[in-house]
């Protein structure tokens, strides 16, 4: 596969075409926006939170496609995990994208590693994941 | 006078000038257009953001450090004087290439950008008052955008806006009608750095200095791309960076009038910018050394110098003629392609162009070409209030140099076709 194909997987750009969990949280109780100044692209993101637990995660906004893609996949792998998890789960996937580490992902965000080969689109696979931990971060304030 | 008077009109060019521009004769010149870029020739369409260096340039710079290297002024030593000596040789040969009155016009800056913070900071700051208004065109690069923010939170003045139409040229009309009695300033580009639009700078400072305000211009894209005679066109500063006139980076010129600059408080304190220096006063040399404190970047100004001494040895008539048709080839080629918008189509350019693509977003579009060994430049451009303009975030934009070739333009197109292709469009 060349590192073309290995950037814009089908996955990727399915997702990016039909973006998953796209619409505002009316009953959030986390939010926060990603801005990446550099680029102009901005998204919401917005947390429902019991206890740890994040019940819901959404997200709004305009990117590229590997930006919008890896917002729409992080909604659907954080859904269900703790905010430690998704922290841990954070951590993973920026090395992956950086080539920092060949550390392990769950089987769908592995479409991301492609990324690494263009260090200048690390920002838009991980732009949503910032959001999110600021978010987190600043629940409740 | 039309923005491109000195360009003659399409039909008649070729037989007109009567030479061709020798594209394969300057491409030769550049060394990194031999390289390639993820396993494919590298087609260069990034010059608005900094143009490549002949072989010239790049051995002046070596050649300076090798064997020239000094400090400048003052120096009793022969190193310093030939340093010197060079140093001025390259703001008379400035003076020249652009036309100021006198070298003593001509400040040598970082770049374009330090220049228009020079000139908001010295000129602004000393003249403005609260309520005075700063007129800045819709399609200014940031950089002549926010150091005006900077200096009218310092005074109190106000911004206020010049239109761009849709065809991608200035609202002139509107222009005069907000021109007033407390209009201090007008800053416009004299090229857009996103959509090529070439402004009639001329008309403009007929109209600012009938209203008693003086025009700043960035010439950054315009430098490479237009034979500029500052005299003809009548504006009071001017600013420019070498790097996009196949210089090096780091070193910039401003312009401004002698009278205008003769009046302006320094910028920034040092060495090298004063008469004299008490402990607890000093007084100021005259410009330009006034506006030149600390240590200048002289082996810039030593590669200044030799990419001006190589670009005064064009054709500027068969120059500007030949990306006059290059810029509109790429236009209408690029308008062929299904779901292509060319942005401010409508506008005479010089050979910078914009668009986007239905569906695909700018900076996926750049990575798909980047891998063709296509570079071109994916964003807002440091020029949101533009895009805001044309109702858009980001675009793709395509400049072209002296050594671009309808190859490259045809490289683009069938870019653009695999673009469509890996998004499905």
């Amino acid at each position: 596969m060349s590192e073309l194909d290995e950037l814009y997987q089908s996955v990727i750009l399915d997702h990016n075409k039909t973006p998953r969990n796209f619409r505002k949280l009316v009953d959030a109780n986390a939010h926060a926006e990603g801005r990446n100044p550099l680029c102009g692209d901005q998204f919401d993101v917005w947390v429902r939170l019991e206890g740890d637990l994040i019940q819901e995660v959404t997200f709004q906004g305009q990117g590229c496609a590997i930006s919008k893609a890896s917002a729409s996949m992080m909604t659907q792998a954080i859904k269900g995990k703790t905010v430690a998890q998704a922290g841990d789960l954070f951590d993973r996937f920026h090395e992956v994208v950086t080539g920092a580490g060949g550390g392990s992902l769950p089987s769908k965000l592995e479409v991301f590693r492609g990324v690494s080969a263009f260090p200048i689109r690390v920002k838009c696979a991980t732009l949503s994941w910032h959001a999110l931990r600021s978010a987190l971060e600043n629940r409740g304030k | 006078m039309s923005p491109l008077a000195a360009v003659p009109p399409r039909e008649s060019r070729a037989g007109r000038s009567g030479h061709e521009w020798d594209v394969a004769k300057v491409r030769a010149d550049f060394p990194i257009l031999e390289r390639q870029v993820r396993g494919q020739p590298l087609v260069y369409l990034d010059s608005a953001a900094t143009a490549q260096k002949p072989r010239q340039v790049i051995e002046a710079i070596s050649r300076y450090y090798q064997s020239g290297n000094a400090n400048v002024h003052r120096g009793v030593h022969a190193l310093s004087q030939e340093a010197t000596t060079e140093y001025e040789r390259v703001r008379v040969l400035a003076a020249g290439f652009f036309n100021a009155a006198s070298p003593s016009e001509i400040i040598y800056t970082a770049g374009t950008t330090a220049a228009l913070n020079l000139v908001a900071q010295s000129y602004g700051g000393s003249v403005l008052q609260p309520g005075d208004e700063i007129l800045i065109s819709e399609m200014e690069h940031h950089s002549n955008i926010v150091p005006w923010h900077l200096v009218a939170e310092r005074t109190g003045a106000v911004i206020r806006s010049i239109p761009v139409m849709e065809s991608g040229g200035l609202d002139l009309g509107e222009l005069e009608r907000r021109l007033g009695n407390r209009t201090r300033i007008v800053a416009v580009t004299h090229a857009s750095n996103v959509i090529g639009a070439i402004n009639p700078i001329n008309a403009i400072a007929a109209m600012a200095h009938e209203a008693g305000a003086v025009v700043v211009v960035d010439g950054a894209q315009s430098a490479p791309h237009l034979r500029v005679d500052l005299q003809a066109i009548d504006c009071d500063f001017f600013a420019c960076s070498g790097h996009k006139l196949y210089g090096p980076t780091g070193i910039g010129l401003l312009y401004g009038k002698r009278a205008l600059l003769e009046a302006m408080p320094p910028w920034q304190g040092g060495g090298g910018m004063i008469r004299e220096v008490q402990i607890d006063r000093s007084s100021y040399a005259p410009p330009p050394e006034r506006f030149e404190a600390g240590t200048p970047p002289i082996a810039e100004v030593v590669g200044l110098g030799a990419a001006l001494d190589y670009v005064m040895a064009w054709d500027w008539e068969a120059l500007v003629a030949y990306e006059q048709e290059l810029v509109a080839e790429a236009t209408s080629r690029l308008a062929e392609v299904p779901g292509v918008r060319v942005l401010g189509e409508g506008a005479d350019r010089v050979s910078v162009l914009s668009f986007v693509i239905e569906g695909v977003h700018p900076h996926d579009a750049g990575t798909v070409l980047d891998t063709l060994g296509i570079a071109v430049r994916a964003g807002h451009h440091c020029a949101q209030p533009l895009m805001r303009r044309f109702g858009v975030t980001a675009t793709l934009r395509a400049s072209f140099g002296a050594y671009n070739t309808r190859d490259d333009v045809e490289t683009l197109v069938a870019g653009l076709a695999q673009v469509r292709k890996v998004f499905g469009t």
